[in-house]
């Protein structure tokens, strides 16, 4: 990276917040405290807000809400910046904006930065579209003179030409939100920051604000910070990623790895699973799991799919029953713990081939077809057993994880629309089509 | 552009602040929005309900009615020459751009938390512009009160206009700057303390009762001791209240070298809470 392109510099950034014995909101807290105090007892107030950092309780008053953060972004780049809730993402951007100050580091930048505002803020509902598109365009940091030159793109680009002069109150939401985004679109600003403003409006307008923040980046070479909980359009908008957890970057990078280190964080399963031995394993004296897996097609370990992919999961167990014939059980669950589907390894029409009561290890793959699963994330049960009589060997529930994305490339089932899709399955069915022309008597 | 541009910043964010940095190039750069911000009140103002503009008729006018009756009619406060409805009109019209500029800037921080949160602007605009929106509300006054004293005039109970009347936009420019001086200075506390806001509508009620709003200066030196009487003596409030009834009426007290006294006071006063407001506009968000 050339010291030239860099349009913005962030250096050491850390913000920290002070718990306990901020101002509580009142005077007669204060008092309260005081009066507490001076009879030696506990302040009243201590407790509040010390949730804050979840999994640990700290010794300190202080929280650092982000730590040492530092990168560059290139003039024209679209960086992606993605993490938990609580990773520090909003102080970051609150900090970029100039919303609040750090407490320490340094930004610094050769471009004016603008955010763009969530739904409405700063529209004022009594004012027309016309005025609050003034209004807002100077929020943002524009003239007068800019927001006139800009006026019919915008009022064009938000599709709102017949309602401008219109009072805002009387505009639907997903109205509301063009405009808004519109004005900020047509801002002039070196630097965008959008956050999540992807999660509104309906599906044709989604697709035109991803390709106009696309235009600005590429096109009019403008710089924008994209943050996102939306792993697709931030796959689609950024070639480069800042993973950022419990307000440190993790990862800075690739889009692609940035996505697999941010799912990767703080999930109890993982895409493998062995046990180290027979005695450690769970299971009977007719059957033990040795280890589990979800591959792709090339057979590399994977726990993240398109659509299009198949998946394969791999079962792998010791198999000492000799009365019985032993079978591989596998659960889908989806994220809201739908259970989608069970399916068995005697489904294998060479099963019995396999299983013969004698003692082995065995290994039984399942192919999970593409164009079949919906996007979400999926955790699997895996199990051993045997029926007639049924009896479950071994049963491991949340033992797998995986997720699959949607890209709208074109030839998947959505084709190349871009909104939401409903179904909690995603097949690939097919059509037969019959037309008849209207005047054939 | 071949020499390497490593010191070519545009700006910096950093911890560190100058807190004598008024930040007047910046509001200047925002003046489009500034306008914009009092083109919104003026218009939401007139959109909002029917009474509310009337309001501004209504409240200024019961007011007098009511301290005329209270004062002039029970306490037998006597106004001179001119008539004590019209004196307490008078006092009531140029208080009242005073008092609404300072409830109005008082909670700045607090009500606008939503947008400040989201979007950066020099925070100052927004009592900037509630100040400058509020010289729309005076003017509504001001056209009531002239109504009145030409019909007192008429009956030759008005006094005389002073040739010092020129002078009034100073006067309002005082009261701007002391309303919007004190209204930033709370409004900084305000995002600490929340329950000062009551504590506003109090004070200013008790602030007008030493603010010779309803009697004259003279009154206060002549029945009270002087331990008591330089509340209002000192008070730079009594001083423009007293002087624009000067203007107006050529009575009572008056001297180009207290307005300018006042005016100094007005900035000074102004100033300091630009430096507060600017201070506190840094970090508000994480305690409010």
């Amino acid at each position: 990276m050339q010291e030239k392109d860099i349009i913005l510099r962030v250096e050491g950034l850390s913000k920290q917040y002070r718990l306990g014995v901020i101002g509580t909101g009142t005077i007669s807290h204060d008092l309260n405290r005081w009066w507490h105090k001076i009879r030696g007892k506990e302040d009243p107030y201590t407790r509040i807000g010390e949730r804050n950092k979840r999994n640990t309780v700290g010794t300190s008053n202080y929280v650092w809400a982000i730590k040492d953060i530092s990168f560059d972004v290139r003039q024209g780049e679209v960086l992606g910046i993605i993490g938990k809730n609580g990773a520090g993402k909003s102080t970051l951007l609150k900090i970029l904006s100039k919303v609040t100050m750090p407490t320490q580091g340094l930004i610094r930048s050769k471009g004016r930065i603008a955010s763009l505002l969530e739904v409405g803020t700063g529209f004022h509902p009594e004012l027309t579209g016309k005025e609050n598109i003034f209004l807002n365009g100077a929020i943002l940091g524009m003239t007068k003179a800019e927001i006139k030159s800009k006026f019919d793109e915008i009022v064009e680009f938000a599709g709102v030409q017949r309602y401008v002069d219109t009072p805002v109150k009387r505009y639907s939401s997903g109205m509301k939100v063009r405009l808004a985004f519109a004005v900020a679109a047509h801002l002039e600003p070196e630097i965008l920051v959008v956050d999540e403003v992807l999660a509104v409006g309906d599906a044709e307008f989604q697709k035109k604000a991803i390709g106009k923040m696309q235009d600005i980046a590429k096109g009019e070479g403008r710089t924008v910070l994209f943050v996102s909980h939306d792993m697709d359009a931030i796959q689609k908008l950024t070639q480069r990623t800042v993973v950022l957890a419990d307000g440190e970057v993790i990862f800075d990078g690739d889009t692609d790895k940035a996505i697999q280190a941010y799912l990767s964080q703080g999930l109890d399963t993982k895409p493998y699973h062995e046990w180290e031995s027979l005695e450690t394993a769970p299971g009977n004296d007719f059957g033990r799991l040795k280890s589990a897996a979800i591959r792709d097609e090339k057979g590399e370990l994977c726990n993240r799919f398109s659509v299009r992919d198949d998946i394969y999961v791999n079962v792998e167990y010791w198999d000492l029953n000799t009365e019985y014939n032993n079978t591989a059980i596998i659960h889908v669950i989806n994220e809201r713990g739908q259970r989608l589907f069970a399916s068995n390894e005697f489904n294998a029409p060479d099963w019995l081939d396999f299983h013969d009561k004698t003692k082995g290890i065995v290994t039984a793959t399942c192919k999970i077809p593409r164009h079949f699963l919906a996007e979400g994330q999926f955790s699997l049960l895996v199990a051993v057993g045997n029926y007639n009589p049924e009896i479950i060997h071994a049963i491991e529930d949340n033992l797998l994880s995986f997720e699959i994305f949607d890209d709208t490339t074109g030839d998947g089932v959505r084709g190349s629309y871009a909104g939401k899709w409903p179904g909690i399955v995603r097949p690939m069915l097919s059509w037969k089509i019959k037309k008849e022309p209207l005047d054939s008597k | 552009m071949d020499k390497p541009q490593k010191h070519i910043w545009l700006f910096e964010i950093s911890p560190k602040s100058n807190l004598l940095d008024f930040k007047f190039k910046e509001i200047w750069q925002y003046r489009d929005l500034l306008m914009l911000f009092v083109r919104r009140d003026v218009v939401t103002l007139y959109k909002q309900t029917v009474l509310g503009p009337l309001w501004y008729l209504i409240q200024p006018l019961l007011t007098s009615v009511i301290f005329t009756l209270v004062f002039n009619g029970i306490a037998d406060i006597q106004t001179g020459t001119v008539n004590a409805f019209l004196f307490n009109l008078a006092g009531i019209t140029i208080w009242n751009y005073f008092a609404e500029c300072l409830k109005a800037t008082s909670d700045t921080f607090k009500k606008n938390e939503n947008i400040f949160g989201k979007v950066y602007f020099p925070r100052v605009i927004m009592p900037l512009s509630i100040t400058v929106s509020n010289l729309l509300k005076f003017g509504i006054q001001v056209l009531i009160f002239t109504a009145f004293y030409i019909f007192f005039a008429s009956q030759g109970k008005a006094g005389d206009l002073s040739p010092f009347l020129l002078l009034l936009p100073l006067i309002v420019l005082i009261m701007g700057l002391l309303g919007l001086g004190l209204g930033m200075i709370i409004s900084s506390m305000v995002t600490k303390y929340r329950d000062l806001t009551f504590l506003v509508q109090f004070g200013i009620q008790l602030m007008m009762y030493v603010s010779a709003v309803m009697y004259p200066m003279a009154i206060v030196t002549q029945k009270l001791p002087s331990y008591v009487s330089w509340i209002v003596e000192y008070n730079p409030l009594a001083r423009v209240i007293e002087s624009f009834r000067y203007m107006v009426f050529q009575e009572g007290e008056f001297s180009l070298q207290y307005i300018f006294i006042t005016l100094a006071i007005s900035v000074i006063i102004f100033l300091f809470g630009l430096i507060i407001f600017n201070k506190t506009e840094r970090n508000f968000i994480d305690t409010v």
